[in-house]
This record gives structure tokens, sequence and C-alpha cells, in this order.
């Protein structure tokens, strides 16, 4: 009951705060909404019976990577949107995506649709815990998961490439 | 239905703790840098013609705070303005729940932990919370609209993410030695004896990891010699804009910070509510002696201790924080990124090293 009570409210704060990001103007409120939604959504992680995929949503997402997105959006003067010669692009850009991810949507709900049973294990089950998860990775996963640490270290090492190659250019 | 009344009373009990020895710290912190300067400290503050040694500061200012006028700059984003102070008490304050302030009492049959949430990934939520601080400072930087605001908002989210990942990569060796991120267990594996004599706490076992743990801690409360973002000799810092108890909040803040990460100090590295060689039914000197305690003397002293040794750091960052100048901000990212980040990653190679040659 209590739980039930709980995940309306996440839910509902997370559909919400998605929902403002997508229709706010101001970069900064964006950026904030969008914190806001990653919280929520952590917080019905922790409900669904996974804490440790519930701390990390907040600490990777919501601690630094918003954080770093906003460091940059505070830079820029929030009442100047998007210049008039980008704005087009920008519109191409966005139906694209857009498409792209209605496409993946309706890969998954047809997939969803076709099973009869939840995929979900029981809240407050093992499955969910440092341990099991800590498992997962190191032997069912390991491939994926060390394929994905070499794909940021990657994305690392160029980020600092790229910084060093504007800081010779004075 | 006793449980939610016990859970809502240990809610109670933890968030009047905090709060009543944040603002006893305040007064600390000026005693002890009168003492440190050679001065008398604040003592002018009087009930009935009662001084105390100054114990009723805190309440003065308080007092003063709330009379003040609450002002936002016209030139503020007024909504955002208003959050940032509450956002930084927030998150600080869900934090300390985590904390085990003693062991688990029986009181007429039931069983009660003296920890508010007892989490499996505990201490990674407890991380995540103190990371979600930082929204505070970039909140009141931004929103404020003002250069010095946003220069000490700036610099506060970068020293803030920067020194996250050394504290992280230190408590990365703690959670091998103690194979736990519930907090209650890492507290419980510190029970038992090393080398015969020595406690099994953290900072025997992990002296490095201490070192980098407790350097990258200090710079996350934004305290001399790291409080670049405040910088109040220089820039005024991310709330040059905040008046009245809106900036008692960040004040309070403050403090709050320093007694968490005292608490984890204290949990993570010096045995939490442990007391060296106190067992459940009594002292158990290392040379042999056994002085038998009633259960309730032993939970006592084990609750006394975990203040004690809390007491002791919210002291040493005091101490700190009146002994050393700013460091510059290069100095800073140096110090984070090419020394404590590099001693975090050795520190675990050495764990790992020493744990698989056993």
């Amino acid at each position: 009951m209590t739980a039930d009570v709980i995940f309306c409210v996440l839910a509902v704060v997370s559909v919400g705060a998605a929902a403002a990001m997508i229709v706010s103007k101001n970069q900064g409120h964006n950026a904030l909404f969008l914190v806001l939604c990653f919280s929520a959504l952590g917080g019905i992680f922790g409900l669904l019976g996974a804490p440790f995929a519930a701390a990390v949503q907040i600490l990777v997402y919501a601690g630094a990577i918003m954080v770093l997105f906003i460091f940059v959006v505070m830079m820029v003067d929030p009442r100047a949107g998007i210049p008039p010669e980008r704005r087009r692009r920008a519109k191409l850009l966005g139906v694209g995506m857009g498409v792209v991810l209605l496409f993946e949507l309706g890969v998954a709900a047809w997939g969803w649709l076709g099973k009869t049973a939840s995929p979900v294990p029981p809240a407050g089950g093992p499955a969910g815990t440092p341990i099991a998860v800590g498992r997962l990775l190191f032997s069912e996963y390991v491939y994926p998961f060390e394929i994905t640490s070499v794909l940021i270290l990657a994305a690392l090492v160029g980020a600092v490439v790229l910084g060093k190659k504007e800081e010779s250019e004075p | 239905m006793s449980e939610t009344l016990v859970l809502l009373i240990k809610i109670v009990v933890v968030l009047a703790w905090f709060l009543v020895l944040a603002l006893l710290l305040t007064w600390v912190e000026r005693k002890q840098s009168a003492v440190m300067q050679d001065r008398i400290g604040a003592n002018r503050a009087r009930i009935f013609g009662l001084r105390m040694f100054g114990l009723f500061q805190p309440f003065a200012d308080a007092i003063k705070m709330i009379f003040k006028e609450d002002f936002v700059p016209p030139f503020a984003d007024k909504v955002l303005h208003t959050l940032a102070p509450f956002v930084s008490f927030f998150f600080v304050a869900v934090a300390v729940t985590t904390i085990p302030f003693g062991p688990t009492v029986r009181i007429g049959g039931t069983a009660i932990d003296l920890q508010v949430y007892d989490g499996s990934a505990g201490l990674l939520f407890l991380l995540a919370m103190l990371s979600l601080g930082v929204y505070g400072i970039l909140l009141s930087g931004w929103s404020s609209r003002n250069r010095w605001g946003l220069i000490g908002g700036m610099r506060g989210a970068a020293q803030l993410i920067s020194y996250e990942v050394g504290l992280g990569l230190s408590l990365v060796g703690l959670i091998m030695v103690y194979p736990s991120l519930r907090l209650s267990e890492i507290v419980a594996h510190q029970g038992a004896l090393f080398l015969g004599f020595l406690p099994r706490w953290g900072v025997f076992l992990q002296p490095l990891g201490f070192l980098v743990f407790f350097i990258t801690a200090i710079a996350e409360t934004k305290r001399v010699p790291f409080d670049l973002p405040e910088g109040e000799s220089e820039i005024i810092g991310f709330y040059a804009e905040y008046g009245g108890l809106k900036w008692g909040l960040f004040m309070l803040t403050d403090f709050m910070e320093i007694i968490v990460v005292a608490a984890l100090a204290t949990t993570l590295f010096f045995g939490g509510w442990q007391m060296p060689w106190l067992g459940p039914d009594g002292l158990n000197w290392p040379w042999g002696g056994h002085w038998k305690m009633a259960s309730w003397v032993v939970v006592c002293l084990q609750i006394v201790s975990f203040q004690v040794k809390v007491a002791f750091f919210c002291w040493l960052q005091i101490l700190i924080r009146w002994t050393y100048p700013r460091i510059r901000y290069d100095q800073l990212m140096d110090l984070g990124w090419k020394l404590l980040v590099p001693l975090g990653l050795l520190n675990i190679l050495g764990t790992g090293l020493i744990m698989s040659l056993k």
C-alpha cells in the first residue's frame, strides 16, 4: 500500500519532470528537470528492490554527468537561445532522433507484448543487491561490461586529445 | 505500526542530534579559533546574567538571522534562488541516516538497530546523497546572476566533482577488505582483533586509504584550505547574494558536512561504535584479563565511544581549518588529480596484491 503510493508519486514526478524538460525554454531549467527525472527514476529502482541500481543511477547520472552539463549551461546566456542559422539544423536533427527513438520504443513494446510473464523479479529478493549485480557483471556480462569500459576510456582519451589541441593553438 | 513509530522516533532523534551538534560546532569553531589566535572569543551572549562561556551564542546568531530581511535580488531567478539553500541542507540531512550510531538494542523483545536506514548499498547511497549536495552550490551561484556568485559556483562544482573521484577510489580498498557496502556490516567487521591486540579498524588495514579519504573529504566540505568556492577574502562566493536565514542555512550545512565527514571517518576507519577490546559481555584485555559488564553498560559505552570519536574528528577538522592558508586553484586541481587519484589507485592495487597473496 505505502509502496504503491510512493510509486505513484515517483512515477508522476519522473514523467512530469521529463515533460517539463521538453517544454521549458531555459537551458538551465531543462537540465535541472532532467536531474529531477533521474532522481525519481532512482527512487523507482530502489522501490523495485534494486538498491545498487538506485544508488548508481543517482550517483552517476544526477551526481556527476548532469553536474557537468549544468557546468557548461552556466556559462551560456540563458536568454539567447539557439542562433537562427543553426535552428534549421537542430530541427532536422530533432526529427531524425525522434523517429529513431519511436522505432526503438516500438520494437521494445512489440517484444514486451509478446511475453506473458513479468520479467521483473519480486521486490526484496537478492537479485538487486550489490553482490548479485557484481557477480553478474563479472561472469555473464563480462564482455559487454569490459567493452563498455574500453569505449568510455576511448572517449576519455579523445576528450584529452581535443583539449590539448585547443591549448596549443592560441 | 510499532515499526513505523520506532522509525519515526529514530528519524526525529537523529535529526535533533544532527542539528544540535551543528549548532554547538559553531560555538566550538569560534572558541577554537579564539584559543588559537590568543583571543577570548564569543562570550557576551547571556540569558538572565548566565553566560556559560558563550554557549548561548548560536541562539543569538539564530535570532539575528531570523530578524534580517529575506531579500531576493530583482535580477535573480527567484524560484531557484530560494530553492538552493534547501537543496544543500536536505541532502546532507538525508546522508546522515545511513550512519550506525550503536549496536542492535533489545527493548522489551523488539530488536532496534540504532541506525535509520541500513541498505545493502548504504555506502553508495550516502555518497550519492553527498554528491547531490553540489546542486545547492551550483544553483545558488547560477540563479543569483552575480559574477562573483557564478565564479564561486563554478569553482565549487569543479572542486567537488574532482575530489569525488578521489573520495570514491579511496573507499574501494576498504570495501575490498570488509566485503560489504552495508555500513552496519563494515562496523561489525571492525570488532575483531588483528595481530592479537590491534582492533581490525580501517585505519590500521587501510592507512593510505584513510589519508586519501580524509583529505578528499575535507575538500568536499569546502572549508579552508579548500574554500575556493567561498573565498571570503576575495570573491565572497556562491552565496554572495544571500542573507538572513537562507545564508544561515548554508552555514549550518557547512557544519553538518563536518559532522557527516567525522561520522563517516569514524564508521569506516575507526570502528564506528566499536570500542577496542569491548565484547558483548565485557572488556577482554589483550594480555588476558576480563572485566565482566552488564549488556546495557556495554551498549552505553559503545554509543559514547561513537560520540567521542565523532567529536574528536569534528574538532580535528576545525583545527585544520584554522591552521592552513587557502591553496591556489591550480594547486587544488594538481593535488586532486595528480596526487590523490593516483594514490587511491595505488591503494586499490596494493590491497588487491596483499589480499591475493594471503
